[in-house]
């Protein structure tokens, strides 16, 4: 959200009155210039974020993606704080995508980390507005007055005014410029709990997925895809299909060679999902299968990781000279990871309903990025943006997938050649076999030690086919960005350092996932080092607290630049809370791990024990530092998610390509982690005064490597690959 | 292979309503409920029982929607998540006191398999939970709050 920095509180804010009887308060987050419009008096202009009723109802609007990471919840809950509103009044209501609303983009961890502030300054606003109503009511002045749970308090007399009265007098007050936020003390909901504003929703069927999108005379489609990446169709035979029930027709749909554009096929549309799924079960279709035809994925990991063992592209920052630490070290350790491919699989697949009418376009979808989505439909359809809607539903499970809005084309072109809404369905197959993978990776690491077991080198080498691949046909190395992840800014005082990136070009399209590319550095830094304590004969948490060393913070360029103190401290409370160094059971071990990921400091302790050649977890312990806490339980909720993902990563999350073709289909062979696997975890979260940082994705990254360091704990067998199915202990 | 000619009108008893319908007779319940009948809060999730989205209960037990067809509800009582019964209120309750779900996708499934858990056991342990419940996916991670709405279920419902 870095331009709102530019913007003035003046033009920040905006109210306005309604003729149906409320207040609306907005915010700008665009352009200075631009103002607000509203139609007819009665209808909201789309960039207003809180509007008031008279009958006290206070509608505020989520302009962020709700995938479970409880934003829609959170965000508007620092407006009420500010406003000293009752929650009991609040009604959430979720924003179309539109770039009225600033950057929409929910992924990254960051829509807390950005727009907390400016959310509530739009409530401390409205809290201030509310008060100068009342107290030219009163004729008192707005310091007599004060604010407690939807009513203005005159506090010379007791004298109450609720909210909902006030709106006719809010419309008349001029917007203060200068509104102080609230101290933390005074906190109401932030930091406190509040459950899921949806939650009753959830738990009767009724909150609206995208998969749930519904319109009259709709039609269901489903789309064959070539099993190769980028493949296209040859011919296709569709004289069984079209006999099948409720199918109405069968054509071709052709690449769009777009970042998100859909991959083409051939599409069945039917009148319900099933009629579509069994008229591409009868299509015969023939693929030109392409140049990603060739990719086998194992093949390709282990040419990764000999690329990996020979000098490669050197990264900044290179600091001495690690050849002359080699030479000189008393222990040199060396060792090479490599992790699969992985999809998203969130429980919804990806949809969206489209409809195509009158040059106009209307979209209902699950997407992390509705902005992207518009652009795309309109790009697709060569009008203008202004003429494409984007409804965004709930979301069942993102977790990156949802950010590529491929599947909005695909219902975008449907609908067009049908001339009616269509929505366009896949099948868990299609999401398996057709997604954006997270990279396939190998990481070569080199350390020496001195006698006292001190690290004088190390030499870090990392390649995986980058995520700008998917943006920019030939960027065969990693980016900056994702070499940024953990990888050439680790956290560790080391003398002499080297960071190198091998080429790796793509075979399938990558995208995010969860965490991103601290999934394998986080692997690799954290397996490496826990086997350098090993060597060291040393506890591997009191060794890895001296290789973070002394208490700073870090010279770099960054709104939250990384403080050695809190990470260790989050070690520290880990431990503390897993009891480390005390005496196991036959069998069992403890492993730590740590990341400092999306400005947010995790760690981890797992507990583990390996008996009759099997991996069970018992124990989770994670501690979290993300700052100013929002929304309380809802940040132990996502820790505990996280570590229910990290485990599906490090047990059993792999896809394979054999032939261009992706060798997983459902959830038979691309396994989860499932409710028997999973141990009690226990959350800390750490209480400060820091800046709010992201929950969503920091809780991953150490889960998999405290895993194998506890397994390592337990047994003294060291695993370099995932998932552990793999080696035949889950 | 179906073809367009082997239509039939069948009902279906769904939350206590009659729904009349014309269907495939391989049609599996969950497209029925969901793209005919019109009721979405049974969801798709893998098409092939692996992950207990689309669980409904027939006559009180839970099952696979999206792998049971459409013949097999005529003349079962159904009940999906937009339905009621005691044993489902004391779930809801306690999955709303212990904040359970992330996205919500799953949970649909998730109070239909524990519905059906405590239908045939009153008082499940964790064991007997893990045994009911490994068949549904959450790919947010809610398991643990899942296992402890549970055991709060039972705990509101005997009280």
């Amino acid at each position: 959200m870095e331009d709102i920095q530019n913007i003035s509180r003046r033009s920040f804010v905006k109210v306005f009155g309604l003729a149906s009887g409320g207040l609306i308060i907005g915010c700008q987050f665009t352009s200075e210039k631009e103002s607000i419009k509203i139609d007819d008096g009665t209808t909201f202009a789309p960039n207003l974020f809180v509007q008031l009723k008279k009958d006290g109802k206070l509608i505020l609007l989520c302009a962020r993606s709700e995938m479970g990471q409880g934003i829609r919840t959170s965000l508007t809950s620092a407006i009420a704080d500010e406003m000293d509103a009752d929650w009991e009044y609040v009604r959430v209501e979720q924003a179309t995508g539109d770039e009225k609303f600033g950057n929409q983009n929910t992924d990254g961890s960051r829509s807390v980390r950005t727009i907390l502030e400016p959310m509530r300054k739009l409530g401390a606003t409205t809290r201030a507005i509310l008060i100068a109503a009342a107290a030219k009511k009163w004729q008192a002045s707005p310091s007599d007055c004060t604010v407690e749970m939807h009513y203005v308090i005159n506090k010379n007399n007791n004298k109450k005014l609720f909210f909902g009265d006030l709106v006719e007098e809010a419309m008349q007050i001029e917007i203060p410029e200068d509104v102080q936020l609230k101290d933390k003390k005074d906190f109401k909901y932030i930091g406190k709990t509040l459950k899921s504003i949806d939650i009753k929703e959830f738990t009767h069927g009724t909150a609206t997925y995208g998969l749930d999108a519904r319109l009259p005379n709709m039609k269901f489609a489903v789309i064959a895809r070539c099993p190769s990446t980028f493949g296209t169709v040859k011919s296709f035979d569709q004289s069984d299909a079209i006999k099948v029930a409720g199918v109405e027709a069968i054509f071709e749909v052709e690449r769009v060679k777009r970042p998100f554009g859909m991959l083409g096929g051939v599409a069945v549309v039917a009148n319900n999902t099933w009629a579509a799924i069994q008229g591409r079960n009868n299509l015969e279709v023939t693929w030109n299968t392409g140049e990603n035809g060739k990719y086998n994925s194992e093949n390709y990991t282990q040419k990764l990781t000999n690329r990996v063992h020979t000098r490669a592209k050197v990264v900044p920052p290179t600091k001495g000279n690690v050849n002359t630490a080699f030479s000189k070290a008393d222990k040199i350790v060396e060792a090479t990871y490599q992790l699969p491919h992985l999809a998203h699989a969130p429980m919804e697949t990806p949809n969206a309903l489209a409809w195509v009418h009158d040059g106009k376009c209307e979209v209902w979808a699950p997407v992390q990025s509705p902005q992207s989505a518009r652009e795309e439909a309109a790009a697709y359809l060569g009008i203008d943006i202004k003429d494409v809607t984007i409804n965004v539903t709930f979301l069942g499970g993102g977790f990156g997938r949802k950010s590529k809005p491929d599947f909005v084309v695909e219902a975008v072109a449907l609908s067009k050649k049908m001339k009616t809404p269509v929505q366009v369905v896949w099948t868990r197959e299609d999401d398996i076999q057709h997604g954006y993978y997270h990279a396939t990776n190998a990481q070569y690491l080199k350390a020496s030690l001195d006698k006292n077991g001190e690290v004088t080198g190390w030499l870090h080498r990392t390649a995986f086919p980058s995520i700008n691949s998917t943006f920019m046909p030939g960027a065969n190395y990693a980016a900056g960005w994702e070499i940024g992840q953990g990888m050439n800014n680790n956290p560790f005082e080391i003398a002499n350092t080297r960071y190198e990136n091998a080429k790796a070009e793509p075979f399938v399209r990558i995208g995010w996932l969860r965490s991103v590319c601290s999934i394998f550095h986080s692997f690799g830094i954290n397996s490496f080092i826990d086997e350098l304590a090993s060597t060291a004969e040393k506890d591997p948490l009191q060794f890895k607290l001296n290789l973070i060393g002394k208490d700073r913070i870090r010279e770099e360029k960054s709104p939250h630049p990384l403080n050695t103190t809190r990470l260790k401290n989050v070690m520290n409370i880990a431990a503390k809370k897993a009891n480390w160094g005390r005496k196991l059971p036959e069998g069992h071990g403890l492993g730590i791990a740590f990341y400092y990921s999306f400005f947010s400091y995790v760690a981890t302790v797992v507990e583990v024990s390996v008996l009759h050649d099997k991996v069970k977890i018992h124990a989770i312990w994670t501690a979290l530092d993300c700052g100013l806490v929002l929304n309380r339980d809802n940040v132990i909720n996502q820790m505990e998610g996280a570590a229910v993902f990290g485990m599906s990563i490090a047990l059993h999350g792999k896809i394979t390509a054999k032939d261009g073709a992706i060798e997983q289909s459902n959830f038979h062979d691309y396994t989860m982690t499932r409710m028997h696997e999973v141990p009690p975890i226990d959350i800390t979260i750490v209480e400060n005064d820091e800046a709010a940082t992201g929950v969503g994705e920091p809780g991953v990254p150490p889960i998999a490597p405290a895993i194998v360091n506890a397994i390592f704990n337990a047994t003294g067998k060291r695993y370099r690959t995932l998932p552990l199915s793999d080696h035949g202990i889950v | 292979m179906n073809t367009k000619k082997i239509r039939q009108l069948k009902t279906l008893t769904i939350n206590g309503k009659n729904h009349n319908l014309e269907a495939h007779k391989d049609m599996p319940l969950l497209w029925a409920i969901r793209d005919i009948i019109g009721l979405t809060g049974t969801k798709y999730g893998c098409g092939v029982s692996q992950c207990g989205a689309c669980s409904i209960l027939i006559d009180g037990e839970a099952v696979r929607s999206c792998s049971l067809p459409v013949s097999y509800g005529v003349g079962k009582q159904i009940t999906t998540i937009e339905g009621k019964t005691d044993t489902l209120d004391y779930l809801r309750e306690a999955w709303e006191e212990i904040n359970v779900p992330q996205c919500g996708y799953c949970q649909s499934g998730q109070l239909i398999a524990a519905t059906s858990l405590l239908n045939s056991n009153p008082n499940p342990t964790d064991q007997d939970i893990d045994d009911a419940m490994s068949g549904n996916i959450c790919r947010c991670g809610t398991y643990p709050r899942i296992r402890k709405a549970i055991h709060k279920a039972v705990k509101l419902k005997n009280k």
